[in-house]
């Protein structure tokens, strides 16, 4: 604005290739100072593996919290609220709800008449929603269910601790005695216990609510170690161990890092019972193989006296086993188990998130991330191991329908004999074979793999299934008295 | 013309400007071990992490006490080992700064190359029945490549694996 007017032109004479080379440098330094940057980020990375901003303790079941000191796995963790689904698995559609099983396998309702699970049985969705699927499903609204469900759909370990007055195993047994709704008002009591940032000083909050499956169900609050809490899991494997000869195991003190990232999952993923008559158990007596559960479960007596059953089927009225969901029992007998691959390498591969190596907590199929749940170890093309896992499931899939069919002509053949007059006494080896073949097929039909965990093992099952069915059809078919006239006609010819 | 005179200022504000990108560029050389890349030390290769694993695998393999990361993937001529590095240099510079590549990591057809030849280099008066590269006819033939097989030699699993007492005992 001061400059005088009568400033000459030749004063505003710019020299273009000074400035292009004072630009060109400038850019240079740009470029140069972000690489910089980026190497030094990568380093800070590789250094500080997390920084614990809050403190987290055996009572924070809000994963919240958490996330301040672990974001990438907290991020990963909040992605389980998202839609996945595979050829035969999950729930990839944008309804509320995922749709009934028995769209896929019509038979089901039928092999389930007279229990929960005839009503509502739905495709499973991710871990966020573990605790609401199980508030709304049927099976809990319209019939009656102990505490004992509780133990793997919600954060329930300070719950056990409060009520057994620091006792978990007290605690535990005190709950799985409870109803369920009650179970579920104890557990929304006890809450979680937040660290809260008050101006500069952190304080511990009381917050009620029930939370699914969270970061202290897994991870030791102090260490960030791998842990088991469930208390049922503990024992089982602690029966398991000692049918093989190893007495008192603790899978917190005795198992390899590898083990325990099998077993947080075995903690759920597995056989149990946890009906209204006895304490939640997992059956792991004998083994784990179908036949040795199905064994400890002929020997288990009630404390009536009773042999163990988990219901009377409304057709035949056999004393039917409900599988629950034996992915443990089932991946044990396959050959990633035995190459000692653990459920976290394909469920939650690492995954490199810049100079860091992260376990992806979106646990999911990893079908959904063949890349890295599969190609670490198989370096072939995604298109050709996704191939081969659903052509396992395929053929295991048909396997499964053939048993479903087998199982339906068994149930009618029995509901004939039935209308034909035959007893019941007179019908109990059918209904024998009926309990063994309806075992084996729902063995296979509850695990989440669709055979793939253990391919050759699901397919023995289903084979003994199908066996089993026809046998129970054919020893009731010969109980049938002929028709009259039908006599009379081959006795005439 | 005075513009076309020798002007000190200005010469040195231009070695000034030069100076600061070279400097800077010095400093990030040096901080991000470029020195280190001229080196045939395994530790090289684990400083932009992502080889970490490889590493850490390779360290306990049975061939860490005879070879060493370049001894397997470059080339032992002086001029093709420079072009090799370069090549390799730039592209692992390149997509671990902008982080775009497919994980888990892979070998290149080039890199297979060269690892294949450095099998043979060393092994080679005892296999070389077993990779004739050229039919009897004199055409070259697909040569079978010593790692499809022998994949854990120089390192491997980089998942962790262990027994799984549970199971124990035989199938």
């Amino acid at each position: 604005m001061s400059e005088p007017s009568s400033t000459p032109k030749a004063g505003l004479h710019i020299r273009w290739d000074r400035v292009l080379i004072v630009l060109a440098t400038a850019a240079v330094t740009v470029g140069i100072t972000m690489l910089l940057l980026n190497i030094f980020e990568r380093k800070e990375e590789a250094r500080n593996p997390y920084i614990r901003f809050v403190d987290v303790t055996e009572e924070t079941t809000d994963p919240e919290p958490w996330g301040l000191n672990w974001p990438r796995e907290y991020d990963t963790y909040k992605k389980t609220s998202e839609p996945t689904s595979t050829k035969y698995g999950g729930h990839g559609g944008s309804e509320a709800v995922p749709r009934e099983k028995a769209e896929e396998s019509p038979w089901l309702p039928r092999a389930f008449a007279g229990y929960a699970f005839a009503i509502d049985y739905r495709d499973r969705r991710g871990h966020a929603y573990m605790l609401q699927d199980q508030e709304q499903t049927k099976r809990v609204t319209e019939k009656p269910q102990p505490g004992s469900c509780m133990q793997c759909h919600t954060s329930i370990i300070p719950t056990y601790r409060r009520i057994g007055e620091g006792d978990v195993m007290k605690g535990f047994e005190a709950v799985c005695k409870m109803t369920y709704q009650q179970a579920h008002e104890e557990v929304v009591k006890t809450g979680s216990v937040n660290p809260v940032i008050e101006g500069t000083a952190q304080v511990k909050k009381h917050f009620e609510g029930a939370h699914p499956v969270s970061c202290v169900d897994c991870h030791d609050a102090r260490t960030m170690h791998l842990r088991v809490t469930r208390p049922g899991f503990i024992r089982g494997i602690a029966a398991l161990m000692a049918s093989k000869g190893i007495p008192n195991y603790d899978p917190n003190r005795d198992a390899t890092r590898q083990e325990m990232r099998t077993f947080v999952c075995a903690q759920c993923h597995v056989e149990y019972y946890c009906g209204p008559k006895t304490t939640l158990f997992y059956p792991w007596n004998n083994g784990l193989k179908v036949e040795q559960i199905e064994a400890y479960y002929d020997s288990y007596k009630f404390p009536d006296g009773h042999r163990f059953y988990d219901w009377k089927h409304a057709e035949t009225g056999a004393e039917l086993l409900k599988a629950q969901h034996p992915e443990f029992e089932l991946y044990s007998q396959g050959v990633h188990a035995r190459a000692g691959v653990a459920c976290a390498d394909c469920h939650m591969p690492y995954e490199r998130q810049g100079a860091l190596k992260v376990s992806d907590h979106w646990v999911r199929s990893p079908l959904l991330n063949i890349a890295r749940a599969c190609q670490t170890c198989h370096p072939v093309p995604e298109e050709e191991i996704k191939f081969r896992a659903e052509a396992i499931q395929e053929r295991n899939h048909a396997l499964l329908q053939r048993g479903g069919a087998a199982l339906i002509d068994m149930l009618d053949t029995i509901k004939l004999a039935k209308a034909a007059g035959v007893t019941e006494e007179q019908l109990q080896p059918a209904l024998e074979l009926h309990r063994k073949a309806q075992w084996r097929l729902d063995f296979i039909a509850a695990e989440n793999s669709m055979g793939f965990h253990a391919p050759q093992e699901a397919a023995r099952i289903l084979g003994e299934a199908i066996d089993y069915a026809r046998q129970g059809q054919i020893t009731a078919l010969k109980l049938i008295p002929p028709p009259k006239s039908a006599t009379s006609a081959a006795m005439a010819r | 013309m005075a513009e076309n005179m020798f002007r000190p200022r200005r010469a040195i504000f231009a070695c000034i400007l030069l100076g600061i990108p070279l400097g800077l560029g010095a400093a990030t050389f040096r901080y991000g071990e470029g020195l280190s890349y001229f080196s045939r030390d395994p530790q090289a290769c684990t400083n932009c992490h992502i080889m970490r694993d490889e590493y850490d695998s390779w360290a306990k393999s049975g061939h860490h006490h005879v070879a060493v990361c370049v001894d397997c993937h470059l080339p032992h001529a002086m001029v093709p080992k420079l072009i090799a590095k370069a090549r390799n240099g730039w592209n692992h510079s390149r997509k671990f700064t902008l982080q775009n590549f497919h994980e888990p990591i892979m070998i290149t057809p080039p890199n297979a190359e060269i690892l294949q030849e450095n099998c043979l280099r060393c092994h080679e008066s005892f296999v070389h029945e077993i990779v004739v590269s050229q039919s009897a006819e004199g055409r070259a033939v697909d040569t079978v490549s010593c790692v499809h097989c022998h994949k854990n030699v120089g390192h491997a699993p980089t998942r962790p694996t262990g027994e799984m007492s549970w199971i124990g005992g035989p199938p």
